[in-house]
C-alpha cells in the first residue's frame, strides 16, 4: 500500500506498520457499552534502516499513542507491526523491547532519581540476560562514550546531572540493547536551545555511526527538518501527508500541512506574526466530523468535503488525503 | 506580516522602569546572586522581552516587579517605577491592590494557574469584584464581554465550565481574559505559549498582540524561543547567568548580534534548509556556572570561544554597539566579529 509498496523493491525495511488501528472505550462500565475513540485509525508506514520518519501534529492527534503501540506498550486494536519482516503484534514484551526502544520527551521524569547512571543505562542488560557483569559494565562504558557521558559519571545520579546530559542518559540506555528502531518522542522539547542543538547533533551522529532507524515525533518542524528523511503529518488519527521530507515541507499539498508550516516562527525581527489559513476549534475526537476530518477548520473546504472521506492519493514521491487531489478512477 | 504596526511612541512615559535590579537568594551553599544589575523600561503598547536559557534569572526578575520572590530571596534596586510611583518599597497590602488589577501576569502552565474547583466564571468575576468594587451581575457582564474579546464562541456557557474542561488553548484564553478583567497597564506573559501546540501558539500571539493596541498595554514577554520573540517584541533583553548580556531593539539585536551568547543561542536554532547528516548545528559547549558567592568577571567566559585571561580579572560593564543598543563584553563588534571570521576560517 502507498509508500509501503514502492519501497519494498529496494530493501527490506526496518519497520513496517500496515493498517494499525487503536480504539479506546470512553465511558465504559458494567452498565453501558463506552463510546468508541479512535486514537490511531488505519495508519500504515514503512521505514528503512538509517532512516529517520517524523511524525507531526498537534497534541491529541494521536501520535503518542502511535509511538506507544510501536513500543508495543500498548496491544493494537488491529493491523500489523514488523520489524525486519517479524510481526510484532502478539509477541513478548520483552522481544518487542529488543529491538525497538524509547527516548522519552522528559528527562527528569523518564530516569529512576535512586539508580545510578550505570545502572540505569545496564538495567536492560539484567533484564534480558545479557553477559557476565564485567562485561555489562563494559557495554555500559561503550554506550556512555558514545552518548558522550564522561566515564566517572557511572555511579552519579540523574540529581547530579543537567538536563542535557540526563537526555544522554536516556539515550544510551535506548542504545544498550542495539535496537533496530529508536522511538523518540519529543526528544528536545524539555530542554533549552543550546542544549536542544547538542542532543539533536547527537541523534545525528549516531544514526551515521550506528545505522540507527528513528521515528521522530515533535511539533517543531524547524527541528523537524533538520532530522527527518520523511516526514508524516497527522490529524485526528490518520496520516494526511506522507512524503520525503523536503517535499512535504518545501511544496506542502494538504491544507493542514500548510497551516503547520505557517505557524513556525523564524527568528526574523522583520517579519510580524504570520496570518493562519485555519479556522479555530479543534474537533472532538470522539465525534470526528463526517468527510473529511479536517474540514471544520479547512479555509479550502468545499461541499463534497463533508460528505466523503478523501482516498489517499500520490502526486509525486507524496501520498496525501485531501479532495483537492481527486483520486483518479 | 510587515513590522510597520510595532514600535510604541518612544516619548511617552514608561509603565515600567526597572533600574539597577538585584536579587539575592540564600542557599544552604551561600547566597545565589539571581539577578544583577538589570535594568529596562517599557512604554504603553510596547512589548519588551526577556530571553535566555533555564536559571539565566528571567522568571526571577519578573517575580520581582510583581514582588512574588520566596522570603529567602533579597531584592535591592536604584527604583522601580510602575506608571510614576516607585514601588521598590511598597508593603505587601499595597502590592495586593497593583497585582491583578494594574499588573497582571500569566504563566506557562495555565492548568496550575487556575483553580480546579472553581468554576470559570466564579475565577474571572472574583477579580472584578474585588478590585473595582464591582456586583456579581456586572463582573459577569464584564466576563462575558471578555471572553468574546479573547474569541470565546459562547461564553455564557463557558463561564459556567470547570478548567479540566477546557483544551489548553482555551484555559491559556481563560488566563488572558481574567488578566485583562480589570485593564492592567502592564502584563508580564510568562512563557504564555510553551505548553501550546504551535497552530495555537500563533492564535494566542495575535491575540496578545491586538488586545495589547486596544488597551495601550505594556508587555513583558519571558520566553527562550527566539522565533517568538523575534516575531512579538519591540525590545529584547538577553539574559545569561543573571545578567543582561545584550539588550536593544529586536532588530538591532537580531541583524547585528553582538555579544557571543547571543550569536550562539541564534546558531542553535535549526532554518530553513539545513539538512540533516550535511549540516551541523551550532551549539554552545559547557553549561552555565554556579551564581553562589562571588562572581568576578564574565560568567560566560568558559563556554566563550573569544575568552581571553582578562575576562576572569575584569567585571564588565553594559556597553553601546550603538544608540539603544548594548552589549557586555570587553572586546569591541569588530574584534568580536572578526575573531569569530577567523574560526570559521580554520
Amino acid at each position: 500500500m502507498n509508500m509501503a509498496a514502492q519501497m519494498k523493491d529496494a530493501e527490506a525495511p526496518v519497520l513496517e506498520v500496515r493498517d494499525l488501528t487503536r480504539v479506546f472505550s470512553i465511558g465504559k462500565s458494567w452498565l453501558k457499552e463506552g463510546k468508541p475513540l479512535r486514537a490511531v485509525d488505519g495508519v500504515s508506514l514503512t521505514v528503512k534502516r538509517g532512516e529517520v520518519l517524523a511524525i507531526v501534529g498537534e497534541s491529541g492527534c494521536g501520535k503518542t499513542t502511535l509511538s506507544r503501540l510501536m513500543l508495543g506498550l500498548q496491544q493494537p486494536s488491529g493491523g500489523d507491526i514488523r520489524v525486519l519482516g517479524e510481526p510484532l503484534v502478539g509477541v513478548d514484551r520483552k522481544a518487542f523491547a529488543r529491538r525497538v526502544q524509547p527516548v522519552f520527551q522528559d528527562p527528569y521524569s523518564s530516569l529512576n532519581p535512586r539508580k545510578t547512571i550505570g545502572q540505569i543505562v545496564g538495567d536492560p542488560l539484567i533484564i534480558h540476560n545479557v553477559g557476565a557483569p564485567s562485561e555489562r559494565l563494559a557495554r555500559v562504558e561503550t554506550v556512555m562514550e558514545q552518548v558522550g557521558l564522561p566515564r566517572r559519571l557511572v555511579n552519579s545520579y540523574p540529581s547530579q546531572m543537567s538536563g542535557g546530559q540526563r537526555q544522554r542518559v536516556a539515550i544510551a540506555r535506548a542504545l544498550v540493547m542495539k535496537p533496530e528502531v529508536l522511538i523518540c518522542d519529543e526528544p528536545t522539547s524539555a530542554l533549552d536551545v543550546s542544549v536542544q542543538a547538542q542532543i539533536l547533533n547527537l541523534l545525528q551522529d549516531l544514526r551515521e555511526e550506528l545505522n540507527l532507524t528513528y521515528i521522530f515525533i515533535s511539533h517543531d518542524l524547524s527541528v523537524v527538518e533538520y532530522m527527518a528523511d520523511y516526514v508524516a503529518v497527522m490529524y485526528l488519527g490518520r496520516f494526511v501527508e506522507v512524503g520525503p521530507a523536503k517535499q512535504v515541507l518545501n511544496t506542502p499539498k494538504h491544507p493542514y500541512t500548510q497551516a503547520l508550516l505557517d505557524s513556525i516562527l523564524t527568528p526574523d525581527a522583520h517579519l510580524g506574526l504570520p496570518q493562519l489559513d485555519l479556522r479555530a476549534g479543534f474537533p472532538d475526537p470522539l465525534n470526528p466530523p463526517p468527510g473529511c476530518r479536517f474540514h471544520p477548520r479547512c479555509v479550502k473546504a468545499m461541499d463534497v468535503c463533508s460528505k466523503s472521506t478523501p482516498k489517499m492519493v500520490r502526486i509525486d514521491d507524496t501520498d496525501v488525503e485531501c479532495h483537492l487531489y481527486p483520486a483518479k478512477d | 506580516m510587515t513590522r510597520a504596526d510595532s514600535g510604541a511612541s518612544q516619548t511617552s512615559e514608561p509603565v515600567i522602569d526597572v533600574s539597577g535590579l538585584n536579587v539575592d537568594i540564600s542557599v544552604p551553599a551561600g547566597i545565589l546572586h539571581a539577578v544583577s544589575d538589570v535594568s529596562f523600561s517599557v512604554g504603553p503598547a510596547e512589548t519588551l522581552s526577556l530571553v535566555g536559557e533555564s536559571g539565566c534569572g528571567k522568571t526571577i526578575t519578573s517575580l520581582a516587579m510583581m514582588r512574588l520572590l520566596p522570603r529567602s530571596a533579597k531584592l535591592t534596586a536604584r527604583h522601580i517605577r510602575f506608571d510614576g510611583m516607585d514601588i521598590t518599597n511598597y508593603t505587601e497590602k499595597d502590592m495586593t491592590r497593583l497585582r491583578g488589577n494594574r499588573m497582571g501576569m500569566i504563566f506557562q502552565d495555565p492548568m496550575t494557574s487556575l483553580n480546579p474547583v472553581y468554576r470559570i466564571g466564579d475565577q474571572l468575576e472574583e477579580v472584578y469584584m474585588r478590585h473595582r468594587n464591582a456586583s456579581r451581575k456586572e463582573a459577569r457582564e464584564r466576563a462575558s464581554f471578555l471572553l468574546e474579546k479573547v474569541g470565546i464562541i459562547n461564553p455564557a456557557q463557558r463561564l459556567t465550565q470547570f478548567p479540566h474542561q477546557l483544551s489548553g488553548g482555551l484555559r491559556q484564553r481563560m488566563m488572558i481574559a481574567m488578566m485583562l478583567m480589570c485593564e492592567p497597564k502592564l502584563l508580564i506573559a510568562d512563557e504564555p505559549t510553551t505548553a501550546l501546540d504551535v497552530t495555537v501558539q500563533v492564535q494566542i500571539l495575535q491575540l496578545l498582540r491586538s488586545l495589547q493596541k486596544e488597551f495601550s498595554m505594556a508587555i513583558v514577554l519571558i520566553t527562550h524561543n527566539l522565533g517568538v520573540v523575534a516575531r512579538m517584541a519591540d525590545k529584547v533583553a538577553i539574559m545569561y547567568a543573571g545578567k543582561v548580556v545584550e539588550q536593544g531593539s529586536v532588530q538591532d539585536v537580531f541583524d547585528r548580534p553582538t555579544h557571543p551568547y547571543t550569536r550562539g543561542l541564534l546558531e542553535c536554532i535549526p532554518r530553513h534548509g539545513l539538512t540533516a547528516g550535511h549540516d551541523k548545528l551550532g551549539s554552545i559547549p559547557g553549561i552555565v556556572p554556579s551564581l553562589v558567592g562571588k562572581v568576578t568577571g564574565c560568567s560566560f567566559r568558559n563556554r566563550c570561544l573569544h575568552a581571553e585571561e582578562v575576562c576572569a580579572m575584569r567585571d564588565v560593564a553594559l556597553r553601546p554597539v550603538k544608540d539603544n543598543h548594548d552589549y557586555r563584553c570587553l572586546f569591541s563588534p569588530e574584534e568580536l566579529a572578526g575573531a569569530r571570521e577567523g574560526v570559521a576560517a580554520q
